[in-house]
Parts: C-alpha cells; structure tokens; sequence
C-alpha cells in the first residue's frame, strides 16, 4: 500500500517535472525566482549582514572589490542591503498572499456553493472593494500606525487582496455545483461542508495556486508602494526603504547608480519571475491559453 | 431593465464613496494615540509646551475646535457630511490652507497624465493583443508584442527611474521631472502646452509601456475565444474584407470583457500613478501624498486618499454607464 503510494507520489512528481520542461515560461519563472531564494538563503554567508545597518561603512563608494555595489549616503553597503532586503519582500509577499488567498477562496466557496442572497450579498462586497485602490487604504493605516512590522503590512495587505481570488474560485464554483457528481453527493446524503471540501475542494486547488502567485504578487506590489513612500518597516532595511531613500537623497540626478539600480533589478527579477509562474499556472488551468504565443 | 443596472450601479458607486469616507474616519481612531496627543507631542519636542494646566487647557480648546468632544456617532456623522460636501479640513503644513483647495490644484495634472497615458496604452495594447491571436498577423508582432507582456509585470516607477536616469540624466533629452519648466507661469499657449507635452513624455511612457502588455495579454485571451465563433465564419463565407472581419467583428466583440477589466484595473492603475508622480515630481495629487507623508499632514493624506478612491470610482461609473451602448445585452 506505501509503495503504491509512493510511486504514485514518484510518477506525479516526474509528470510535473516533464511538463516543467515542457513549458519554458514556468521553467525560467522558476529559475529567476529559485535565483532570489538563494540569494536570501545563501547570502549571509558570503556578506556581512550588519554592513546593512545605517553608518557602519563609509558613504557614496562606487563599486569595489570590498563592496561588490558600492554604499549609500547613509553609510549602508547596497549589497548587504539587497541580501537583507530581499528575504524580507518575499516573506511579506508569500504571508499576505495566502492569507488573501486563503480568505478569498473561503468567501468564494461560500458564495459559489450556497448562491442566493448569501452570494449577493458576497458578490457586491467584493466587487465594491475590487474598485478601491488599495494602497489608498494602505497609506491611512500606515499613517495612523507608528510602527509598522514586516509582518504587520503583510496582515494589512492580506486583508486587501481576497477579491480576485475570490471572484475566481466563486465563477468555477457556480459550474462545478452543476456537475453530476455534485449531483450525486447531495443526493446520497453528503452534508454541506462534506461536499465543499472533499468534492468542490479539490477541482478548485489548481485554480487556488494560481490565485496565489497572483495575489503574493499583487501584496508585493502593493507593500513595495507603500515602501517607497517612505510608510513600510521602519527596522529593518527593505528594498523599497532602499528606493525611497536613494529618491530622498536625488541618487539619481547624483549618478550614484550602484544605490538604486540593484534594488530595482532584484525587484523587477521578482515580478517578472512571478508573472512567468502565473501565466504558466493560468494556461495549465486554461489549456485554450496555451495554443497562441 | 435597464434603469435596475444603473440603479445598482449608482448604488454601488455611493457605497464606495461612503465606504471610503467611513475608513478615514475609523481607522485613525483604531490606531492607539490621538491627534491631540500627537500635536502636544510635538509642542513638547519644540519646547514650546510647559506642561500643566496650560497643557489641559490647549487639550481642552482643541477637543472643542475639532468637535472631538461630541459623542462618536455626531462626530461621524459630521465627517460624512463634510467630506461628502468636499470640505476636508484644513493642512497642517499649510495652514490656514484648506485640503480640496490643494487637491482641486493637483488633479487636473493626475487626471491629465492618467487618463492620456491610459487610453493610449489601451487602445495600442488591445490591438496589439488582438493581432497576437489572428492567423494572419505579421510575424514581427508576435516576437515583440510577448516582450511587452513581460514588462507589464514592472511597477512603472520602476521602470519611472531607469528612464529619467537614461533619458534625463545620461542623454540630457527630457526634463528630469515636474510638469513645467520652473520659472514659467501656467498659462493657455502654444509654448507652455509644448513645455508641459515635453516633460509629460517619461511619465506617460513609463505607463504606457508597462501597461500595454495587460492590455495585449487580456485581449489575446479573449480573441482566440472569438475566433472560434461562427459568425467569423459566416462573415469569411459573405467575402468580406480581412479589415472589415478583424475590426467590425473580431475586435468590437472582444473588446467588450477588456472594457470591464478597465473598471477593475483602474485602482491599481492610479495607485501605480501616484507613485510615478513621486519619482518624476510630477505636481498632481501622488506628490501632494508624497509631501503630506513627509511633513505629517495627517489632514492633507486622508483627503488625498479620499480623492483617489473618489477619482477612481467615477471613472469606474463612467465605463459603466458606457458599457450598455457597446454591449445591448447588458440590458437583459
């Protein structure tokens, strides 16, 4: 019975590999992000983290030898800044996605599953909340909270980022409620939550992990802006702390590239990495997607 | 049933707009700490505050001239009919200025910027993506258009700085940022439109080309679905022209969920706008946001959010009351 299960477990991993290298947009998707993951993970062993903190080294150095990106005016290594920086965008992002997800495919479930007044009711929410720009609502929480954490904009961008998975899941829902074997659990008696979980539940997972990238992506977005702003965690050093500084201090008009530059490309790999993963995830989901470019 | 769509509609509208307002309200009041505590604070960091009874008495004359010693629902329900009558208080760091005065200056330059650099990229991108999914496109598109789908996973002040920084710093061709040269004085002719034509070029394009890609990618999904459809047959077997089939049949059809996902999209865009501002010191409300967040112009960032929120929900009304002439069935 285990080994079946295992080599079962052994042959899906093996499709999924195949189908990795099938499809060269989630192959290099993962491969930009894979990059930032051991940038983070690997990093502190080859930099001195400490060197991120404000004036422990000197200010304005072009790229050396002894710092591979050159330092800012306020005295921090850029690269120590970026191995710092980048683990904490991830974190941020990966939290408030799914708990966005999370929260979004319940809603969408519910709304889905049950229909009538209870999906009208959910439907209108969450089509009000899709219009407001969120980093609108983000700027007076973050301007009333004196001090804001990592972990704390990730829980205040979660709570905005539900309506498209939501939206989502609830669409795929409606049509799978009319599949014959929903059909056929109702009729042999399966209560409600039964249904939801172990017949709906499973056929929306795909659809739920692609939702994910998504939103991670949208709650990066949106924590980056705030960031630049100058109203994300004020602790520790972030990528978009790092922009908003190098604006403050005209960096640019400056020529001091090495301040700005990195953090931007460590930023656009992120994005670019995980819309790949998203486009590549959307066309497993959606096979029609897959026949043009 | 017609009026009950935009019934729902304008109801939807007013919800958000109440919405938005009840969260100005609300959520400084969940924060820990109050405005008064935050001003005397700052007296006592000037040492202009001596403590004691002069202290309680400023405590009490301020309570009295923000209404701060009214019950909580009278206090709310003031908020609401203020800032529904657009009076959003005065600005801290330019007092005795009032907030919509600075906004009403602001918006034009945001409208202007986000509204032309929108639609541009809209049109180009929904074309573009619709000739992605025709069989008989030209070759060149479908390398170059799938570049712009990438890009549009960029921020676009992001991609803001690498352009000033290129175009502005290295090459000297553009302005650096603001609206107009300084030194010049806002007035209707030739030379001033051209100036301000000239610096809005950067801002524009770094919307432009990291939007064009969402709107290519959109469209292309819809196309394809529309190419399967048998009035596209039936108009191939009449002998119609190619132009005729691609714009009058194919692209009018697929167009309609891209003018929905406009609605949607239009918050994240202006949210991507303000900061585009910041970066480019483009004088329109991002950078108003900008400088109230930098000098604690606690009035001055909840009218700016409440602008944006307002700005992006008319325009969400507007493609919603167009949305019936594209598309008569909305009218079931």
């Amino acid at each position: 019975m285990e080994t079946n299960r295992l080599s079962l477990l052994l042959g899906r991993l093996r499709a999924g590999a195949a189908y990795t290298a099938r499809a060269p947009k989630l192959l290099l998707g993962l491969v930009l992000l894979g990059s930032l993951l051991a940038l983070a993970v690997l990093g502190p062993s080859f930099v001195d983290v400490n060197d991120a903190k404000s004036i422990s080294v000197g200010t304005n150095k072009p790229p050396s030898a002894e710092h591979p990106l050159g330092t800012t005016s306020g005295g921090r290594d850029v690269l120590a800044v970026i191995v710092v920086g980048t683990p904490q965008t991830l974190k941020m992002g990966v939290l408030a996605g799914f708990i966005g997800v999370t929260l979004g495919t319940s809603l969408g479930l519910i709304a889905g599953y049950y229909g009538g007044r209870i999906d009208m009711i959910i439907s209108a929410a969450t089509d009000t909340v899709l219009t407001i720009p969120p980093l609108a609502i983000l700027l007076v929480v973050a301007a009333s909270v004196r001090s804001m954490s990592v972990e704390n904009m990730a829980l205040i961008i979660a709570l905005l980022s539900w309506m498209f998975p939501a939206r989502t899941i609830r669409a795929q829902v409606l049509s799978l409620r009319e599949q014959p074997y929903v059909h056929m659990a109702r009729l042999a008696g399966l209560s409600d939550l039964k249904i939801i979980f172990e017949e709906i539940m499973p056929n929306i997972l795909p659809l739920a992990a692609a939702s994910f990238v998504g939103a991670t992506s949208g709650a990066v977005l949106a924590g980056i802006g705030l960031e630049v702003l100058g109203m994300g965690p004020q602790r520790t050093p972030t990528l978009g702390m790092t922009i908003y500084w190098a604006q403050l201090y005209s960096a640019l008009i400056r020529g001091l590239w090495w301040w700005w530059l990195p953090p931007i490309i460590v930023l656009i790999v992120l994005f670019v990495g995980l819309f790949l993963v998203s486009a590549a995830m959307d066309e497993f989901v959606n096979p029609r997607l897959r026949r043009t470019g | 049933m017609k009026q009950a769509y935009f019934v729902r509609r304008l109801v939807m509208f007013v919800v958000v707009v109440i919405l938005a307002a009840t969260l100005n309200f609300i959520i400084p009041r969940l924060a820990p700490g109050d405005p008064i505590g935050a001003v005397l604070e700052e007296l006592r960091a000037r040492g202009a505050s001596t403590g004691g009874d002069a202290e309680d008495e400023i405590v009490a004359a301020y309570r009295a001239r923000f209404g701060l010693d009214q019950p909580i629902h009278i206090q709310y329900f003031r908020f609401l009919f203020n800032t529904l009558r657009f009076d959003l208080g005065y600005s801290i760091s330019y007092y005795p200025q009032k907030v919509e005065r600075a906004l009403l200056r602001a918006l034009p330059w945001t409208v202007g910027l986000l509204a032309l650099s929108t639609l541009i990229s809209f049109a180009a991108g929904s074309f573009f993506g619709a000739m992605m999914a025709w069989p008989r496109a030209p070759g060149f598109l479908r390398r170059f258009v799938p570049m712009f789908m990438v890009l549009s996973a960029v921020p676009y002040y992001l991609l803001g700085l690498i352009l000033i920084y290129v175009f502005a710093f290295v090459l000297r061709l553009l302005p650096l940022g603001g609206a107009y040269s300084s030194g010049t004085v806002p007035r209707l002719d030739l030379d001033f439109l051209l100036d301000v034509a000239r610096h809005g070029i950067l801002p524009a394009l770094s919307i432009v080309l990291t939007s064009v890609g969402f709107w290519a990618l959109g469209m292309r999904g819809v196309m394809v679905t529309v190419l399967g459809e048998d009035y596209l047959t039936l108009a191939e077997a009449k002998g119609l022209s190619e132009r005729r089939i691609f714009f009058g049949y194919a692209m009018r059809n697929a167009l309609l969920p891209q003018v929905t996902a406009l609605a949607i999209a239009l918050g994240t865009v202006a949210s991507g706008a303000v900061l585009v501002e910041v970066v480019f010191n483009y004088p329109g409300i991002g950078w108003l946001l900008y400088n109230a967040l930098r000098s604690s112009d606690y009035y001055m960032v909840q009218g700016v959010t409440f602008c944006l929120i307002l700005t992006v929900a008319v325009s969400v009304l507007v493609v919603d009351m167009i949305y019936p002439l594209l598309d008569p069935r909305i009218e079931r």
